[in-house]
């Protein structure tokens, strides 16, 4: 009876309630903690500075963004990276001196006399969110047709197509969109103009003396509304309903909900938070470049999805966290730990085999991920009681013609 | 249309290639009434059901479903009409809870929003509440008043049956169809539920269209049953005169065993 009643309480509650706020004040504290923790001995030179932290937490945003996609409505995407490219461009378009044939100046941090359009980052990134949930929805209503696999090679498709785009759009009938392979930099930086003239705070963190702790700041608070925007959606109508595809495509049609539309939105929704971080990484590192949009990232933030729990908003978060640090800092400093120790063995020219090598021990051994999903990790912990057997009947094969697919 | 039919089919055809599955099928359920569709395996049965809800289309004919021709309609816009139906192999989201499951159902009768659910603004929390309320309503008066927070895949097996019709009623349908309800229950399971389809008709209005292989269910509940053999209609009348209707016999038992 008490294993019912976990049961049950296992399937509603999510986290400890205390856990949330904890991670919250130490997120928050972080830059101010990063110095005494990089001095602390063995562990000290493994603790990600807080400008690489800025990094990983974009990644993470995208991670984040991409479970709404795989996770909830099982839509496996290879191409995720198209929204991270759409907007990133959408801030060098926006917010730098690409567009030089106007002198257009909206709130922003950089000087006015400045050319090119410089709207203030925090509309940029509305504005990017906003236009990536575009591209996702273009994208999403001719391919969202199909399932499964066959669905997975189109976005890998229009995952090449984009930075393709990106690179060749220099001359669009003679208009430069996109410079090329030079990509757009310098990007505006993130600031606050009207702010500036009250209190401590900078007008542009590109240029103040706490550069990234500003950056970092913003971007966990962007993790966090990502994170909450992402844990309300799953549990509402359009989440269950997502889930619900996710089972049993037939059957959840069959219940009314409408399959097109509701594909459309977690592809939309999805796309929202990697246009954001996207824009968010381009004014960090104040520059997109089509060379940033490759095939491999699209399967490092799908990584970052399978290690931490497909479906699990925490296990995500903490894979994307993982993985992130592992590339962006982590597997550089084992590195030069090892050749310290004499040896020549430098892990970051392996790091994909890496990569593959902590999938796989993770299907062994924790298929359902770092922080399972709860209802995956019900059915991983006790297994399916009563399987229902199938009907030996030959119109079986005619109603479930496409089952396969699903 | 005569205004007592909530369904009427004409020249319903479904072609897979060359088998003809359905067979220029003409049919009508009259509001309110049970009406059973039996048949030996293959018959079409499963896939007239799959036209009826929008899996299939059909390959001519149509299918009026109160007023509406719904033939070129996709699945979740005939259910938003008042068409709810279960699978012959249950297909529930195994994942979800019991309550889950109803609250899929429930779908296209809600209206909670994007927004609105980020923000969870009072008007969507209230909507989630009576939602649920009534979906465990729904579990309760399907026959299941405990382990609504189970994962459905964990309900023994005639639970499962209970959970698809009760999900089939969270849509709030008009016509509810049943393919094969009572597929792997024992007989008093079976006996309590061709009960259950009595007065869920009664108490709510419905009407029920069931396919069903136990002669017993079908004439004990149904009010007119229909034959279907290799995609066409063979016989259609009361159980009584189904019994004793040669083509029928000769369907289910050979040539032989009607002379």
């Amino acid at each position: 009876m008490s294993s019912i009643a976990t049961r049950a309480k296992g399937l509603r509650s999510n986290t400890n309630s205390w856990l949330v706020p904890v991670v919250i004040v130490l997120g928050l504290a972080y830059p101010f903690l990063e110095e005494p923790l990089s001095e602390l001995p063995l562990i000290g030179d493994f603790v990600p500075s807080t400008g690489t932290f800025v990094v990983m937490i974009a990644f993470t945003m995208m991670a984040v963004g991409l479970n709404i996609v795989v996770g909830y409505c099982g839509l496996l995407d290879l191409g995720y990276v198209a929204f991270y490219a759409v907007g990133a461009y959408t801030a060098g378009w926006l917010a730098s001196q690409h567009f030089e044939q106007v002198t257009i100046h909206f709130g922003s941090s950089v000087d006015n006399d400045q050319v090119g359009i410089h709207v203030t980052m925090w509309v940029v990134l509305i504005a990017a969110g906003l236009l990536t949930m575009l591209a996702g929805i273009i994208i999403g209503l001719p391919t969202l047709r199909l399932r499964g696999d066959y669905l997975a090679i189109v976005t890998l498709g229009f995952g090449e197509i984009v930075p393709q785009v990106v690179r060749n759009g220099d001359s669009f009938g003679g208009f430069n969109l996109t410079n090329g392979t030079f990509g757009i930099a310098p990007i505006d930086p993130v600031g606050f103009p009207i702010l500036s003239g009250i209190a401590f705070f900078p007008e542009n963190f590109q240029t103040s003396d706490n550069r990234e702790r500003w950056y970092y700041l913003i971007a966990f608070l962007l993790l966090l509304f990502t994170i909450f925007c992402s844990v309300r959606l799953r549990d509402s109508r359009l989440g269950r309903a997502w889930i619900a595809i996710r089972e049993d495509e037939t059957a959840a049609a069959a219940m009314g909900v409408p399959l097109m539309k509701t594909k459309t939105w977690a592809y939309a929704l999805g796309a929202f938070f990697g246009g954001v971080a996207g824009a968010y990484y381009a004014s960090f590192k104040s520059g997109a470049f089509p060379a940033d949009f490759s095939f491999t990232l699209s399967v490092f933030l799908l990584c970052m999805v399978i290690l931490g729990g497909m479906g699990s908003i925490w296990g995500v978060t903490v894979g994307g966290l993982i993985l992130a640090y592992l590339n962006f800092s982590g597997l550089s400093t084992i590195g030069s730990k090892i050749q310290d120790a004499g040896l020549d063995f430098d892990p970051t020219k392996y790091q994909f085999g890496i990569y593959g090598i902590i999938i796989v021990l993770m299907m062994l051994f924790r298929p359902a991920g770092l922080i399972p999903e709860r209802r995956h990790k019900v059915e991983f912990e006790e297994g399916v009681h009563d399987t229902p057997f199938y009907d030996v009947q030959t119109e079986g094969s005619l109603t479930d013609r496409d089952r396969g697919n699903d | 249309m005569a205004p007592d039919n909530l369904v009427e089919v004409t020249k319903l055809r479904k072609e897979f290639g060359g088998l003809v599955a359905t067979d220029d099928v003409d049919f009508t359920i009259p509001r309110g009434a049970i009406i059973a569709l039996i048949g030996p395996n293959g018959a079409g049965k499963t896939t007239f059901f799959n036209q009826l809800t929008g899996v299939y289309k059909p390959t001519s004919g149509s299918i009026v479903f109160d007023g509406t021709e719904v033939s070129d309609l996709p699945p979740h816009a005939i259910t938003a009409l008042g068409v709810g139906r279960t699978f012959q192999n249950i297909r529930l989201f195994a994942q979800m809870s019991a309550v889950e499951n109803v609250l899929v159902g429930m779908h296209c009768r809600l209206r909670g929003g994007i927004i609105g659910s980020i923000l969870r603004t009072k008007k969507v929390k209230r909507e989630e509440q009576e939602a649920r309320d009534r979906a465990r309503e729904l579990l309760v008066y399907s026959g299941l008043p405990r382990r609504h927070d189970d994962r459905a895949g964990n309900l023994p097996y005639g639970d499962q049956r209970r959970l698809e019709v009760a999900r089939a009623l969270g849509t709030d349908p008009k016509l509810l169809l049943l393919d094969e309800p009572t597929a792997g229950m024992n007989p008093q399971e079976t006996a309590e539920f061709t009960a259950f389809v009595r007065r869920v008709r009664d108490d709510k209005g419905l009407t029920v269209l069931l396919i069903e292989h136990d002669m017993k269910v079908v004439m004990g509940v149904s009010e007119r049953i229909t034959v279907l053999d290799y995609g066409a209609k063979i016989a259609e009348g009361t159980p009584g005169e189904i019994q004793s209707d040669e083509r029928v016999i000769e369907a289910y038992l050979g040539r032989g065993a009607a002379a």
